[in-house]
């Protein structure tokens, strides 16, 4: 909400405060100030500023008011004319082209002299004839022989607004020579009004909280005016169909107005705040909103008795009928649903109630009678209705948040008082005021016992509650220990029951100062601890993997079916029912939940691959995979991981081997490693994915549950990414699974006494014996003896033949219960070679 | 004394002179050995006139002998200090020679590290932790009715506009737009125990991307609920936490909100660690960053959750770990944390 300062002024003393105090206030009471505009207020002199300023000021001794005594004609400029002005320094003779002054030229000295805003030689202002916010210095120059080192303002010059079809004419009242700031210096805030807050969204509500946080006095609202018409009784009716929707509607009628200009500083006001200065009449109701916070509206009453067939009209509430149409002032014509509210007349809808008049009762150019409507709406319906039509209006801005039903009335009061006041005419006796749902106000109890328990403001007694509260019209009476509070007759926001409390001890604490209550520690019962294992081996599987030289990352969790669908060689993109799908995505790219961490990963090695030239990264998240039936999808945590690049970085005395890439070992060895301690036995089988190659893919294994794939990718899917020429190894894993297989088990195996017994042992087997079927006949042929068996070489070529490998084992021997001797150890190599020969045929490697 | 003594005295005298004076001529281990050699070998004549000893009179002998004794002793103490200095000399020279350049780069092993956004986690879970607070996490793809409904969003209520929301195809199921859903659940699988936990996990809204919004961020949520929980304990809590996230002078301020989970609610502002509450443009000159919302649970989701509202109280506050990451590192654009870009991953 856009505030211009002055105006709070008007109902509260706040001269005494500089802009920004002014703003730090407000923000401490929770309306918070977005940025500050200057309009002439100057800048607070600290270098650092809590708050956003723009704007200009106007310097006392370089803008003042001025008297314009005469207009002359330019000897030289047939649009450019020269004023014979008095300011505080005597009498200046000023150029300027405003063409609102024009006709003045030449006709001698004024008899109504003008009053205008006057910007001497030096001062800084807008550019007029720039658009934007474009700063220049007055200068001395000569325009067409005439000197020219000040100026007559016009709005935008001085930024008050974007106008600049004329100088500002002031009002005659206005002293020649005061300074300008000191006359009409104003600031605009920009306030954050939270959405329990709409009784604040005016200048009236701001200015009550300043006076109950500064306990200064608040200037009442002056809704008098006079009564000279006839009386409204007969002249207008009201039927409300649904008081559920319509609480109340109100109106009051004024005769014989005209459709002037409204006074210079209600159109500045009205500008500063944002809206769009018409007329007398409709300024007055927008003028009497920003200022109390209750949306007036205007009807032109003559059109109303025309459409009655010349009768006293009846305004009826209603909801509309599925479909029916109304064409609102902005020229939009729009079909309605049934919980649309409408005000209506005897021939049919008039506007939507609470959100934007129609087009053909608002008021005309040539107004003169006017019915002003006051009302108040279920706050549900406008919402609706506003949502769907995409409709933002003052009214409805304010009406979606629950105005309290006795604004009606005052509103009604305020904007006849101002139209009357600016548009002229008469007011009929009384006001036509259809009240079916009067609102009751809470009335809740609050024990001194439960304010401090629940704020821990530690000695506060009932009667400062009652005094804290009373400073926002809350009424209070206090009994003992307890406090009994009736909320004031303007806001809604304030419930019954134990709500209704917390709803207090807000304003209570508020008021308080939240800064003001004791920091304390929770003093509560310790709640029981319970093991969050699988929160605590998801932190230790990063730490592990981060300690094996990956990094981790984190990726859109959105993606579309397309895009994903690259995974894959084939490129089969599944189709909606196997996604969680967005209904309102906010780019193509992203229009369903992912079920692939493995693409997620795979494109952030995509777009590292010209980053680095060794890539090592893996990711921690969910997928999200629908389940048949259920409304929310499976959630399911996965791990991936993927190496791509060179093998080992090149270096001042290393070179980099050419082609040495990444391949399916070392990513073997990274799950190896990352599997070290696992509850169980880790096993490799080859596997079929359609993402892996089918010969460099493996399904692994603990203790024969399958934990996750990992091999290099496929070439036909590698061929969906820009990759570089390195191969991309990369797997994906069930991090539950994972984490179960990693739990911290494991038995400790004593460490030996006494010395192994180390030897090599080769052996040649047929190609496709595997090197896992190898080592478990070693095993199985060693025994317990056989503690570690490592393959150190293979080799294949003509010492051992076609289709033959020979594989090198270092083994160890090891008893725990004393040295093996030679003649052991020749026992057990014996055992294993036989085993090997049995069982795959192989031959020992001499 | 007689010549014969008088000459072979001299003699031993000469051989000293002249084996010391040699041995000051040697340069190396080789010239010791021969110096060795030469004057403490079986051929040297030191150890001649121990062989002739026996040719001597008698009553010359121990005078004799013991010469040739002093002069043997002399030798090879000489040679024990020069060989001494000899070695030292040589291995001098030897580490003269040998010497490397130190400012070649070392050989580094790859070295993996933790995303920055899940550091700031860890740091936020382990302070915590201390305090008693357990994590506890709930789904990404969440109830409209559990994400604002049991929250105290009613359908048509205001408060609904302040988060922009994606939806799904179902209209019951929605991203969800705080860690707030995970208060309800949280409070359905402790009740009626006491509870202190925080809530982290991603979250939604519906945004353009920029270098300040996103459309998916992390929150961390505290939620307490217990008979005895006062505001005061709320901003106590979160006191002790800016201590140790922040600096432990870093001053905070609450300023009133609005939050239909939460009444009262507040926003806390951290006065600004950079510049110490000077203004920088860090605080955009202000002096202070906002950092978290929080305030006291709102009777109608303790009611939710199971918990009766007057007999139990509670608060919650929320934060974003990517901002507080911001903050320390001086990160200017969001976008860096989910662009996964090595060259940004890698300086942390």
């Amino acid at each position: 909400m856009k505030l211009p300062i002055s105006w709070l002024q008007d109902y509260i003393d706040i001269s005494d405060y500089d802009v920004e105090a002014l703003a730090h206030l407000l923000t401490m009471a929770g309306l918070e100030v977005n940025s500050i505009q200057l309009v002439g207020l100057p800048m607070p002199e600290e270098s650092t500023h809590e708050f956003k300023i723009s704007g200009l000021s106007w310097p006392k001794d370089k803008f003042v008011v001025a008297q314009v005594n005469e207009v002359l004609p330019h000897p030289d400029a047939d649009k450019l004319t020269l004023c014979r002005l008095v300011d505080d320094e005597g009498e200046h003779i000023v150029l300027t082209g405003a063409p609102n002054i024009y006709h003045l030229k030449g006709i001698g000295p004024l008899e109504k002299p003008l009053k205008v805003a006057y910007a001497k030689l030096g001062a800084e202002l807008y550019d007029g004839h720039q658009p934007g916010w474009v700063l220049t210095k007055l200068k001395k120059a000569k325009i067409r022989g005439v000197e020219s080192s000040s100026m007559v303002a016009s709005e935008k010059e001085l930024g008050i607004s974007e106008e600049h079809e004329g100088i500002i004419l002031l009002p005659d009242d206005a002293p020649t020579g005061m300074a300008l700031a000191e006359y009409m210096g104003d600031a605009v805030f920009d306030i954050e009004i939270l959405p329990n807050n709409v009784r604040n969204a005016c200048v009236y509500g701001v200015a009550r909280e300043i006076a109950a946080f500064t306990g200064r006095a608040l200037k009442p609202l002056d809704l008098r005016y006079e009564e000279a018409g006839d009386s409204i009784t007969g002249q207008a009716m009201i039927e409300i169909t649904d008081p559920a929707l319509n609480p109340r509607f109100v109106v009051g009628l004024l005769k014989g107005a005209q459709t002037v200009p409204s006074p210079y500083h209600v159109q500045r006001r009205l500008r500063l705040a944002g809206v769009r200065p018409i007329n007398a009449i409709v300024d007055a109701t927008n003028y009497a909103m920003l200022e109390i916070g209750e949306p007036l509206h205007a009807f032109d009453y003559d059109i109303l008795t025309r459409r009655a067939g010349g009768k006293a009209p009846t305004i009826i509430t209603r909801t509309a009928a599925q479909g029916e149409k109304l064409t609102t002032l902005d020229g939009v014509e729009h079909t309605l649903e049934d919980y649309t509210i409408l005000v209506t007349d005897t021939a049919g809808p008039l506007s939507l109630a609470g959100v934007m008049g129609g087009l053909e009762s608002e008021v005309q150019d040539n107004t003169a009678n006017v019915l002003l409507e006051g009302a108040n709406w279920n706050y549900v319906n406008i919402r609706r209705l506003t949502k769907k039509e995409h409709i933002t209006t003052e009214a409805a801005y304010r009406f979606a948040r629950d105005l309290h039903p006795s604004l009606a009335l005052d509103g009604v009061k305020l904007g006849l008082r101002y139209m009357q006041a600016w548009a002229g005419g008469t007011i009929a006796k009384g006001l036509v005021d259809n009240y079916p749902l009067p609102y009751s106000e809470p009335v809740n109890t609050l024990s001194v016992d439960f304010v401090r328990a629940r704020t821990g403001i530690p000695a506060i007694t009932a009667r400062e509650i009652a005094d804290l509260l009373a400073r926002l019209d809350f009424h209070c009476s206090v009994s003992g220990d307890t406090v009994t509070v009736t909320a004031p007759g303007y806001r809604k926001d304030i419930s019954e029951g134990v709500v209704g409390k917390a709803d207090l001890l807000e304003e209570l604490t508020r008021l308080y100062g939240y800064n003001n209550i004791p920091h304390t520690r929770l003093a509560d019962t310790l709640p029981p601890q319970k093991p969050n294992f699988g929160f605590e081996m998801r932190n230790r599987l990063e730490d592990l993997l981060s300690a094996l030289g990956m990094t981790q990352t984190i990726s859109y969790r959105m993606t579309n079916p397309a895009d994903e669908a690259r995974v894959l060689p084939e490129q089969s993109v599944l189709d909606d029912s196997h996604y969680v799908v967005i209904a309102n995505p906010s780019t193509p790219e992203w229009t369903v939940m992912r079920r692939s961490l493995l693409h997620a990963l795979l494109k952030t090695v995509e777009k590292n691959s010209r980053v680095d030239e060794r890539i090592a990264v893996y990711e921690i998240g969910p997928v999200f995979l629908p389940v048949a039936g259920e409304k929310l999808p499976n959630e399911e945590h996965r791990l991936a991981l993927a190496l791509s690049g060179v093998r080992e970085r090149g270096s001042w005395n290393r070179a980099a081997r050419k082609n040495d890439w990444i391949d399916f070992y070392d990513l073997k060895g990274v799950v190896e490693a990352m599997l070290q301690l696992a509850t169980a036995e880790v096993t490799y089988e080859p596997a079929e994915h359609p993402s892996f190659h089918p010969g460099k893919c493996a399904r692994v294994l603990c203790g024969g549950v399958e934990l996750g794939v990992f091999g290099e990718l496929h070439p036909q899917a590698a061929e969906h990414y820009t990759f570089g020429k390195a191969p991309v190894l990369a797997g994906e894993f069930d991090l539950v699974k994972l984490i179960e297989a990693l739990a911290p088990k494991r038995e400790l195996v004593p460490v030996p006494n006494f010395p192994p017994v180390l030897e090599d042992l080769a052996v040649v087997v047929d190609e496709e014996t595997s090197a896992a079927a190898v080592e478990a006949v070693i095993r199985k042929g060693g025994g317990d003896l056989v503690t570690e068996v490592r393959l150190f070489d293979i080799y294949r070529g003509a010492q051992v033949g076609a289709g033959k490998k020979s594989l090198a084992y270092a083994l160890t021997y090891q008893s725990m219960d004393g040295t093996l001797s030679d003649k052991d150890a020749a026992k057990i190599r014996k055992k294993i070679i036989g085993r090997l020969e049995y069982e795959l045929k192989a031959k020992l490697r001499e | 004394m007689t010549e014969e003594q008088t000459n072979i005295l001299d003699q031993l005298e000469a051989v000293r002179a002249e084996a010391l004076e040699a041995l000051r001529g040697a340069k190396d281990e080789n010239d010791l050995l021969a110096w060795r050699a030469r004057y403490l070998g079986k051929a040297a004549p030191v150890m001649a006139a121990f062989q002739q000893l026996r040719n001597a009179a008698p009553d010359l002998r121990p005078l004799i002998g013991q010469k040739a004794n002093e002069v043997k002793n002399a030798l090879e103490a000489a040679l024990t200090e020069f060989g001494e200095q000899v070695k030292q000399a040589r291995l001098r020279a030897s580490l003269a020679g040998d010497k490397l350049d130190v400012t070649l780069p070392g050989r580094q092993p790859e070295r993996g590290r933790l995303h920055p956004t899940t550091q700031t986690l860890r740091e936020i879970y382990r302070i915590f932790a201390e305090m008693g607070f357990q994590v506890f996490q709930s789904t990404e793809v969440e109830l409209d009715e559990i994400n604002y409904g049991k929250l105290n969003f009613p359908l048509h209520h205001p408060a609904r506009d302040m988060q922009d929301t994606f939806f799904t195809t179902d209209p019951d199921v929605l991203l969800r737009t705080h860690t707030s859903p995970g208060q309800y659940h949280a409070m359905r699988h402790f009740h009626p125990e006491p509870i202190r936990v925080i809530l982290p996990g991603m979250c939604y809204r519906y945004e353009q991307v920029t270098y300040r919004s996103e459309i998916q961020f992390n929150q961390v949520e505290l939620l307490v609920v217990g008979e005895n929980v006062t505001f005061g304990d709320l901003i106590g809590t979160l006191e002790d936490f800016v201590h140790r996230m922040f600096t432990p002078d870093t001053h905070i301020r609450l300023r009133p909100n609005y939050f239909p989970f939460t009444e009262p609610s507040a926003e806390m502002d951290v006065e600004c660690f950079i510049c110490g509450g000077k203004g920088c443009q860090v605080c955009k000159h202000s002096g202070w960053l906002e950092i978290l919302g929080c305030g006291m649970v709102h009777p109608n989701v303790l009611r939710n959750g199971g918990y009766d509202p007057e007999k139990y109280s509670g608060f919650a506050a929320g934060m974003g770990p990517e901002r507080i990451t911001m903050l320390k590192h001086h990160i200017t654009d969001i976008r860096y944390f989910w662009g996964n870009d090595l060259r940004f991953l890698q300086q942390f």
